[in-house]
C-alpha cells in the first residue's frame, strides 16, 4: 500500500514561499493498494493536482472525513468528475437529517459553484458512509465517528497486512480530565490502534491549544500522546495551522522530539511525501 | 474491550463537568458511568465500582415506589428509555451502596445515534427534599 500526501494544511489554503516545504494545499491523501485499488481521502485543494494523475479508466473512491470547506473545496476541480463515463464513488458522513447528496449539493450548486452535482458528466455514486467495515477493491475500510464539530469520521484502511489510520480533524482530548484515558473511552482509539501509519491532526502548539479548546483539533502533545497510547509505528503530523510557516512547524516537531521519548517514528507531514507500507 | 461510540464518550465527558447527578447506560442496561454528583446519592465513588452489569446493578441498588411497594421494571424510567426509546420521568425511592433510603426524581432519555444506532440511555436524577 502506498500513501501520498497531496495536501496537509488545515482550515484554509496557505500558499506562499514561507509554506513551500510543508505545503499550502488543504487536506487530501492518496492511498493505492498493491492491486491498483485507488482511494482518495478528502477533497481539499490538494486534490486538484492529484486529479491530473488519474486515468479515465480508473475507478475512483473518494472518502470524505467531513464536509467542512477545507475538506471539500477542491472537489469541483477534481478532473475525474468532469470525465464522461468515469466511475467515481464519493463516500462521506450524512447529518442526522440530510444525506450526503443533499449536504454536498449545498456547495456544488450556485451561487457557490456553477455546476450542480446532477450535471457532472462522470458516473457518480454518492454513499452515506457506513459506520462499520466495508470493502473497496483490495482494501478494507473502517469508518467511525470521531470527536470534531459536526458529523465527522476517521478512517482505517488495510490491505490485510498493513494499515493506515486517517484522523485529519480530531480532538480526542476534549473534556477528558486525564488524556489519554482508558482506551475504550478515547475517541478514535480503535481506528488508530497498532496502525503502521497514523495521519493525525496536530494543528496547535501546546501554548495555542487552551485558547482553542472545542474547535475540534489537537495540540502536538495530545497527538503524540494519542499515537503513543494507540501503539502506532509511524505518526505523520497533519492539518497544519495556516498561520504556521515552515520554520514554525519545524520548531513544533523539533520541540516535540526533544521533549518526549517517542516509541514511534515522528514524521512531519509535508505535501508530496509518500509512504510505502510493506506487506509483512 | 472495544472502544465506545463517540457519542457515549462525549456524553461522559459532558456529565463529568455537570453538577447534576447523571448515570450513563449502554443499550443492554449496563451502567457505564456515573458522575461525582451521582456518587453522593449512590453512596460510592465510580472509581470504586467501575462499570456495573445490569443484573449486578439491580441487585446492589433497590428501587421501590413511593409507597414502599416494589417498582415494576416496566415502570422504571431507564427501562422505558432503553426498551421503548422514549423519555420517561418518575419519582421513587432508592437504596444504593450506602444503605440509605432516598427519595429521588429521575428522568431518563434514550441516546439515538445517526444511522438508527441505539447507543444507550442517560438518567438524570436529583434527591427530593421530602423523605
Amino acid at each position: 500500500m502506498r500513501v501520498t500526501l497531496w495536501g496537509t494544511r488545515g482550515s484554509v489554503a496557505a500558499p506562499g514561499p514561507e509554506t513551500v516545504r510543508y505545503g499550502g494545499n488543504t487536506s487530501c491523501v492518496e492511498v493505492r493498494g498493491a492491486d491498483g485499488t485507488f482511494l482518495v481521502l478528502d477533497a481539499g485543494t490538494g486534490i486538484r493536482r492529484l486529479g491530473g494523475r488519474v486515468g479515465p479508466e480508473m475507478r475512483v473512491d473518494l472518502l470524505l472525513s467531513h464536509l467542512h470547506m477545507d475538506h471539500i473545496q477542491g472537489l469541483g476541480f477534481f478532473r475525474p468528475l468532469d470525465e464522461p463515463g468515469q466511475e467515481v464513488h464519493i463516500w462521506g458522513p450524512p447529518s442526522t437529517t440530510l444525506d450526503l447528496r443533499a449536504r454536498l449539493s449545498r456547495y456544488l450548486s450556485p451561487p457557490l459553484f456553477p455546476v450542480r452535482v446532477r450535471d457532472l458528466p462522470c458516473r457518480l455514486t454518492l454513499h452515506d458512509v457506513p459506520l462499520e467495515r466495508f470493502v473497496i477493491g483490495g482494501l478494507t475500510v473502517t469508518a467511525a465517528l470521531v470527536c470534531h464539530p459536526g458529523p465527522t469520521v476517521g478512517y482505517r484502511i488495510t490491505d490485510g497486512s498493513t494499515s493506515v489510520a486517517y484522523l485529519p480533524d480530531h480532538e480526542p482530548a476534549l473534556g477528558a480530565r486525564h488524556f489519554p484515558g482508558q482506551p475504550d473511552w478515547t475517541s478514535g482509539f480503535d481506528l488508530a490502534a497498532g496502525a503502521d501509519l497514523l495521519i493525525h491532526d496536530a494543528q496547535y502548539s501546546d501554548a495555542e491549544y487552551p485558547q482553542r479548546v472545542g474547535w475540534g483539533h489537537s495540540s502536538i502533545t495530545h497527538t503524540l500522546r494519542f499515537a503513543e497510547a494507540t501503539g502506532v509505528k509511524r505518526l505523520a503530523t497533519f492539518h497544519h495551522d495556516p498561520g504556521n510557516d515552515d520554520r514554525a512547524l519545524d520548531r513544533l516537531v523539533d520541540e516535540a522530539r526533544g521533549a518526549f521519548d517517542l516509541p514511534f517514528q515522528l514524521i512531519p507531514g509535508t505535501e508530496g511525501l509518500s509512504f510505502d507500507l510493506e506487506s509483512r | 474491550m472495544s472502544q465506545k461510540a463517540v457519542e457515549l464518550i462525549l456524553m461522559r465527558q459532558l456529565a463529568s463537568y455537570l453538577a447534576m447527578p447523571i448515570l450513563l447506560f449502554d443499550p443492554a442496561g449496563n451502567l457505564l458511568y456515573y458522575n461525582e454528583p451521582a456518587e453522593a446519592i449512590l453512596g460510592r465513588r465510580f472509581d470504586e465500582t467501575g462499570q456495573i452489569p445490569l443484573e449486578e446493578f439491580y441487585s446492589l441498588v433497590k428501587l421501590t415506589a413511593e409507597d414502599g411497594s416494589p417498582l415494576p421494571l416496566e415502570g422504571r424510567p431507564l427501562v422505558i428509555a432503553l426498551q421503548k426509546h422514549e423519555a420517561a420521568h418518575r419519582t421513587f425511592r432508592i437504596q444504593a451502596f450506602d444503605g440509605i433510603v432516598r427519595r429521588i426524581a429521575a428522568t431518563a432519555f434514550p441516546l439515538e445515534g445517526q444511522g438508527a444506532r441505539h447507543l444507550g440511555a442517560v438518567v438524570i436524577f436529583w434527591e427530593e427534599s421530602r423523605p
